[in-house]
């Protein structure tokens, strides 16, 4: 009995002392905050993200938010976007959905974050879609090329950033079709909508049954010599990638060391050649002639007037870290938050700010238009073409637009435009 | 049939270097009677060592032996530093401490090196020698059988036949008696976690060129399948190791190139049972007294 | 409890209740129970009012990760059967769960009984899972046990990567969950709400999970532990007690992953990775091997880990260089250390701690007043 008694006590005193952890600063009902827009004071906006920093799925992408912040440091020191000052609250989920659900709602419902900008990954992303939209939280950029953040009537405040996925396969593809015509293609892809909606693009673009060779890896085993071994037997020419870096790498290395050089079209996920060479190492020479895809300025092109950007404020506000496509990426999405921030006007709501982007026409460092409209919530619509050429990427031929059903893979000849002068975006 | 062969070199290659890494957890088992879970986090450590090393003086074979030397310091240091300290009264304290290692080891690693891809130089060429139009084994995964035959056949004559060996196994089967005896228990156990955690850096520094690269969790899934392996070929068992290291290279070889990657989790699962419900203590289990 | 009384023939009850004169106390360890229950739940309703929404919505967890937590302390503390593969488990009752809920949401179905239902249907089909592998598991012991659930724990994801036709791949599948009744007013805050039918749900387990250790269950779970050799002669049939033992605790189990995929709106494989049950692991035993109160400690650090060593990271300053090298890792690595420090300075967990504190406490009490 007296155990028992102990046992009682114990579990209240638990739960008394949860309460007391977690009593202090209460806050109570939905309606506290009066008419205020949550995350937005006069000197203030507090934006959150999810990202993986660390854990097996952070190469790479770990880079991405350190250069949004700093690009938004950078426009804070010139004095913030009227004259608010922007907070980036950066979570780390590991690429763990379960984390995913428990940050997002951190940032939500703790810190009262505007909006979630640029989240990263299919399956994390997804799994908080109902609870931003029940929140009403803008959900802006979403990192992955998943078709799933276009659906303006299910998710209202949802907007992609990444051209997705069969709008780069259709892509690659008419590549294919144009200068590779009569070779044998084969498609490696991952065994998840990234693979599945890249071959469905490509296969849009020269048939169905027109790929010979149909394989699949997961994550989880990094061994893909059978796959690779299976291209070789049935004499692959060309094999479409839709992997990520580290798979990319790997099933170049693999190929080189059973024999096998087909000409390699690469997904822009895992066609960065800086990443791709420093895993490769002594290897890296493999990557000649690889053809890629991207939608943003080459890291490596100093002549353009972005990266020139870009460096800079690298340099000044992220404390000069290795200088890739990851970076690019990062300031290009905080580039164009604050032109939505921008064109959303100085009475900042989350509505407004809905209205700003769905507008759309934004114009930046991107090489093809972003599609938002009332009816598209999709990001960039198209890629340009890259190759490895002397341990150099760069872009060849023209930009190329196209949607993901049964449209044309069309030329975009638009000229892009140059940064402003000082790095920040103006109301246009 | 070419595929046949094909899948079955690949596998035999890949399973040697699980059959390392088994035979480290066995070590350690046989010693301490703990599963290392901070195996592959230790020797992603020492990998890291070799490859500051290398990169620092242009030697691969410079980093290949301090990756080696770093392993076994390490497992000494583990052993004196953390495990000593831990109440073994319940076998899951040294487990959790082991996974508590994971988290600090590879949290370590990313602040020192960052959570990116790092090159994983391999010594001899990977491009296979094709003999008759099939490819068969590349130098290097000569080299990996070469080098973990040496350790297999080295580890084997040490227990069998050296003073030292013999004193370990003492240490290990009955320690009240082998303290009798005049054996230094506690130092042939540090002397346990040693070797165990050398022959983990071994096999890391092998396994490490033929995966996506050295990062901090390079060696989880690595873990995995040696672990399913040592169990598979019994953790008493250091032939036991080797054979389950090969039953899984092959095994995943073949299960990825004829029914598809994603079946193989599916398929150790498969094997394990089938093994374990046959012989509960693994292939190469002793015959088992049964102790009241 | 007649249900189950089945499993053992009915010779053995005396042998297995005869230690102690437990039978005369049986209703009063029952009604002890519900008063407890009833407390702690008044209070979490009382706690739901006072707390902001965020900490309804992680109290929420907790009680969902106690039910795994729970359910493996039955299995691992009182049974002595070690297992790696209660993420998987959880899994089974998530995907049940949002099956469940979808079927009914395709049907145009609503009411408030639909939930209870898909949590039921979430504890047949684990106890379905559990029960194989629990007669598996039966003949393993150690790190041979170890392996199995292991292997489990990685397979139980990766079909819902092969079946992706029914199970969505990678992306997983969304979890329609209604919202609060009117009846509560239309304001009512949705996380209140969460914590109310997980708190309810959870309860209820626990509840249920007392009652079921005090019994003659809980003493054959332990005798069985303690000495297989010895329970067998006491007349226990070892290999069904230890299957029960499994059944016991994956039904727990799949109930906290089915009460996870409810507060998430979500299930995907992602979520229930090896990480996830050697978190669970670390839990029980961080909380202290072998009680409830211990598996409650385990999920609450569960939860507030992290969320603690997040913030503490936070209160750091850092140049934009080393906040690169810091941010994610500094949290895990104060996360590992202290797992290290807290199982060499307190080997019985959390609980032991406490309960040695307690006893410390009481003694010093009762001789300054005697």
């Amino acid at each position: 009995m007296h155990r028992t008694a102990q046992r009682g006590l114990a579990i209240v005193s638990t739960i008394a002392l949860l309460v007391a952890a977690a009593g202090c600063g209460g806050d109570d009902g939905p309606g506290s905050g009066g008419a205020s827009v949550p995350g937005v004071t006069d000197t203030e906006i507090v934006v959150g993200t999810h990202m993986p920093l660390t854990g097996p799925a952070s190469a790479g992408y770990s880079k991405i938010a350190p250069a949004t912040k700093a690009y938004f440091d950078y426009v804070n020191a010139a004095g913030g976007v009227h004259g608010r000052k922007i907070t980036y609250k950066v979570m780390d989920d590991g690429y763990n959905p379960a984390n995913t659900q428990q940050v997002v709602r951190q940032l939500v419902l703790q810190d009262k974050v505007f909006a979630i900008l640029n989240g990263l990954g299919t399956p994390t992303h997804t799994g908080v879609l109902d609870f931003l939209k029940s929140n009403r939280v803008p959900d802006l950029f979403v990192a992955s090329g998943s078709r799933s953040w276009d659906q303006p009537d299910k998710y209202p405040g949802t907007f992609g950033f990444n051209p997705d996925y069969t709008v780069e396969g259709k892509i690659l593809a008419n590549y294919a079709k144009a200068n590779l015509a009569g070779q044998k293609v084969c498609f490696l892809g991952q065994d998840d909508d990234f693979g599945r909606d890249s071959l469905a693009g490509v296969e849009k673009v020269l048939g169905a049954g027109a790929v010979a060779v149909k394989q699949t890896y997961v994550t989880s085993n990094t061994n893909v010599a059978p796959q690779i071994g299976a291209f070789k037997a049935a004499g692959c020419q060309v094999v479409v990638l839709a992997t990520v870096p580290g798979f990319t790498a790997l099933s170049i290395g693999t190929a080189a060391r059973l024999g096998f050089k087909p000409q390699w079209l690469v997904s822009n996920v895992g066609a960065d050649h800086p990443t791709l060479a420093k895993q490769l190492g002594a290897a890296a020479a493999l990557l000649e002639g690889m053809v890629g895809t991207n939608y943003l300025p080459m890291q490596n092109d100093t002549a353009n007037p972005w990266i020139q950007l870009f460096t800079k404020v690298n340099k000044t506000h992220n404390g000069d870290a290795p200088f890739d496509g990851n970076t690019v990426y990062g300031m290009s999405v905080g580039y164009l938050f604050v032109q939505a921030l921008l064109a959303a006007g100085k009475d900042l709501t989350r509505e407004n700010m809905l209205e700003a982007v769905q507008k759309g026409g934004f114009q930046g460092p991107g090489l093809v238009p972003l599609r938002f409209s009332a009816t598209d919530h999709s990001g960039y619509g198209g890629q340009r073409l890259s190759r490895v050429s002397g341990g150099v990427q760069s872009y060849f031929g023209p930009a190329y637009e196209t949607d993901e059903a049964d449209g044309p893979v069309n030329e975009y000849t638009a000229a892009p435009v140059a940064p402003p002068a000082n790095g920040v975006p103006t109301v246009s | 049939m070419d595929r046949f062969v094909f899948l079955t070199v690949d596998g035999l290659s890949r399973g040697a270097v699980y059959a390392a890494f088994a035979l480290a957890l066995v070590l350690i088992w046989r010693a301490a009677r703990v599963v290392n879970f901070a195996q592959g986090a230790m020797a992603v450590a020492a990998a890291y060592v070799a490859y500051s090393v290398s990169a620092a003086t242009g030697s691969y074979w410079l980093g290949f032996g301090v990756a080696i030397v770093a392993g076994l310091l390490l497992g000494a240091v583990v052993d004196r530093v953390v495990m000593r300290h831990v109440d073994h009264a319940s076998p899951l304290n040294p487990v959790i401490v082991a996974l508590g290692l994971v988290l600090l080891i590879q949290a370590v690693l990313g602040m020192v090196y960052g959570n990116e891809f790092r090159p994983a130089e391999a010594p001899f060429g990977r491009s296979a020698l094709t003999v008759g139009g099939v490819a068969v084994l590349s130098p290097y995964d000569l080299f990996v059988f070469a080098t973990i035959g040496v350790v297999v056949s080295g580890l084997a004559w040490m227990f069998a036949r050296t003073p030292v060996g013999l004193r370990m196994r003492a240490a290990a089967f009955a320690p009240e008696v082998s303290r009798l005896l005049g054996v230094n228990v506690g130092g042939m156990l540090t002397l346990g976690w040693a070797l165990a955690s050398g022959v983990g850096a071994l096999a890391a520094m092998l396994v490490i060129p033929t995966e996506l690269g050295l990062h901090p969790h390079a060696m989880d899934l690595v873990f995995v399948s040696a672990f399913t392996a040592a169990v598979v070929g019994g953790l008493d068992s250091p032939p036991g190791a080797v054979v389950g290291g090969l039953v899984v290279g092959l095994l995943l070889s073949y299960v990825s190139g004829y029914a598809g990657s994603d079946l193989t989790p599916l398929a150790v699962l498969v094997l394990l049972l089938a093994v374990l419900l046959v012989r509960p203590g693994g292939l190469f289990a002793p015959v088992a007294a049964r102790r009241v | 409890m007649s249900a189950t009384g089945a499993v053992l023939p009915p010779k053995n009850r005396p042998a297995a209740t005869g230690d102690r004169p437990v039978d005369r106390r049986r209703g009063s360890t029952l009604l002890r129970h519900l008063a407890v229950v009833l407390v702690v739940g008044l209070l979490l309703v009382a706690v739901s009012y006072t707390v902001e929404p965020f900490r309804n919505f992680q109290l929420a967890t907790v009680a969902a990760y106690l039910c795994a937590t729970a359910g493996l302390t039955v299995l691992t503390g009182l049974n002595g059967q070690l297992s790696l593969g209660h993420g998987a488990l959880m899994a089974t009752g998530a995907y049940t769960v949002a099956l469940c809920q979808n079927a009914f949401a395709d049907r145009g179905m609503t009411g408030g009984w639909l939930l209870p239902l898909s949590l039921g249907a979430a504890i047949v089909s684990t106890v379905a899972v559990g029960a194989v592998v629990g007669v598996a598991a039966a003949r393993l012991r150690g790190p041979y046990l170890a392996g199995v659930t292991l292997a489990v724990a990685v397979v139980v994801p990766a079909l819902a990567v092969t079946f992706d036709g029914v199970f969505n791949g990678e992306q997983g599948l969304s979890v329609p969950v209604e919202p609060p009744p009117l009846a509560l007013g239309p304001y009512f805050p949705y996380e209140r709400w969460q914590l109310w039918v997980t708190g309810a749900a959870t309860l209820l387990a626990m509840l249920l999970l007392a009652n079921l250790i005090r019994s003659r269950y809980g003493r054959t779970f332990r005798a069985v532990r303690d000495d297989e050799v010895a329970a067998r002669l006491a007349g226990i049939h070892v290999a069904r007690t230890q299957v029960l033992a499994f059944v016991v605790s994956a039904a727990t189990a799949g109930l906290g992953g089915a009460l996870l995929a409810v507060l998430a709106q979500s299930v995907s494989p992602g979520a229930f990775s090896l990480t996830l049950s050697l978190f669970l692991l670390m839990a029980v035993v961080i909380g202290g091997l072998g009680r409830l109160t211990g598996a409650l400690w385990g999920a609450v650090l569960l939860v507030a880990l992290p969320d603690l060593t997040h913030s503490l990271t936070e209160l750091l300053t850092l140049s934009p260089a080393v906040a690169q090298r810091l941010e994610g890792n500094l949290p895990l690595a104060i996360f590992g250390l202290t797992l290290i420090v807290v199982m060499i300075a307190a080997p019985g967990g959390v609980q032991g701690l406490l309960s040695r504190l307690g006893r410390a406490l009481s003694a010093r009490w009762s001789a300054r007043r005697s």
